[in-house]
């Protein structure tokens, strides 16, 4: 038989192609590159503009009333408060994963952080909806 | 890169120095929990750990436990913590690495006898993600041709004796023995990257679990670690793109 070497990696020599690639681990793996790299400059810029240009003792309600007269803003602290929570409960939920090894105790603690981030995403959310 | 093996520097290679060696023991005969135990030899300056821990065997006390074979930096079977860092015992000279040494059986790993541990998860682990050539088309009366450029992808990978050093000394792989580890991820490489096989779905897929690549937190402990310098977190990094891109 006269055969033709294909590239072994060519799509014709390995015909069943999977239904899906990429998995939740794989886009919770990219979602903390690209969220860290996105809460990096958000942080940048809140703490410039919170703790270097004004002092914190002049965060009052009427600084940040001032501040939500442009929404953008409003997108801006949400943007910081939603990115921060998640990227900061799915580095907990690897960590979790790694050091709590009972079924138990991980059933517990998991329920426990998850709960918690989600409260304080719907507090802060809250807070930036309805702020007058 | 070949197995580094340090320059004697400017002592005198022949000269004999006192090693005063502190070595973790535990014979699961009578003890509950290891313990610590000293010992002092002669060596040259020119010889190796592995040197002084024979002479502690066949002068000073003969239960002493510990794996190797070539003794030359090839099999692997030596890996050990000297002075805090994963090592082979074989390759690391006495003026290299001094005459105060403190030696424990490498970690993550359970023990059976004082250096020796249990390797049985780490061959499962490296087994599990089918480390041998898939090639099962029919080339006919000809090579599998693969061109310099193609076998130069995962020449690095090809380089591991499966000593352990790297995956004993991750962190993630301490506190979760379900992390496959880094030298599996090396030996997945070793296969994913060469265009002979055509097994590189099937591992993808495997190293794309929670037990897979993507417990590794790029700490480079394994890199570090690894004897033969093989840039292990570089590989688990390609490994990662190659799943994110669903491309080798
Ligand atoms: S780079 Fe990854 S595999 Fe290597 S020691 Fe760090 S966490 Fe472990
Ligand atoms: S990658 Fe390096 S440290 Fe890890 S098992 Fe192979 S040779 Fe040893
Ligand atoms: S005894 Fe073979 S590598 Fe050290």
């Amino acid at each position: 038989m006269a055969s033709v070497i294909k590239s072994p990696q060519s799509r014709d020599v390995s015909p069943q192609r999977r239904a899906s690639r990429q998995n939740f681990e794989t886009w919770s793996w990219l979602f903390m590159r690209v969220s860290g790299i996105i809460l990096f400059f958000l942080a940048l810029v809140h703490f410039f503009i919170m703790h270097i240009l004004h002092d914190v003792t002049t965060t009052t309600v009427a600084f940040v009333a001032a501040r939500y007269q442009n929404p953008l803003w409003k997108i801006f602290d949400w943007l910081l408060l939603s990115l921060g929570l998640l990227h900061g409960t799915n580095g907990l939920r690897y960590i979790m994963d790694d050091y709590v090894r009972s079924p138990l105790k991980r059933v517990l603690v998991k329920s426990t952080v998850y709960g918690v981030s989600g409260i304080l995403f719907f507090v802060g959310t809250l807070t930036i909806i309805t702020f007058k | 890169m070949t197995t580094t093996i340090a320059k004697t520097g400017s002592v005198d290679a022949m000269e004999l120095l006192t090693v005063h060696l502190r070595i973790k023991r535990y014979n699961p005969e009578v003890d509950t929990k290891p313990h610590w135990e000293e010992f002092e030899v002669q060596q040259k300056a020119s010889d190796t750990v592995l040197n002084a821990l024979h002479n502690i065997k066949w002068t000073v006390d003969g239960t002493l436990s510990f794996r190797r074979s070539c003794a030359h930096g090839v099999c692997g079977s030596d890996a050990m913590v000297i002075n805090g860092e994963n090592k082979l015992s074989c390759v690391n000279l006495i003026s290299d690495v001094g005459t105060d040494l403190v030696i424990e059986p490498i970690r993550g790993l359970p023990v059976i006898k004082d250096l020796i541990v249990d390797m049985e998860p780490f061959f499962a682990q490296y087994r599990s993600v089918i480390p041998y050539l898939i090639a099962e088309d029919d080339p006919g009366y000809k090579e599998r041709y693969q061109s310099q450029e193609d076998r130069a992808r995962y020449d690095d990978t090809t380089k591991c004796i499966l000593c352990a050093c790297c995956t004993t000394s991750c962190p993630v792989y301490w506190a979760n023995g379900e992390y496959v580890g880094p030298a599996a991820i090396v030996n997945a490489h070793r296969f994913i990257f060469d265009s002979r096989d055509q097994g590189t779905e099937r591992r993808l897929d495997i190293l794309n679990q929670k037990s897979g690549v993507w417990r590794c937190r790029t700490s480079f402990n394994c890199t570090e670690a690894c004897p033969r310098g093989i840039k292990v977190t570089q590989a688990i990094e390609e490994v990662k793109r190659a799943i994110l891109y669903d491309r080798v």
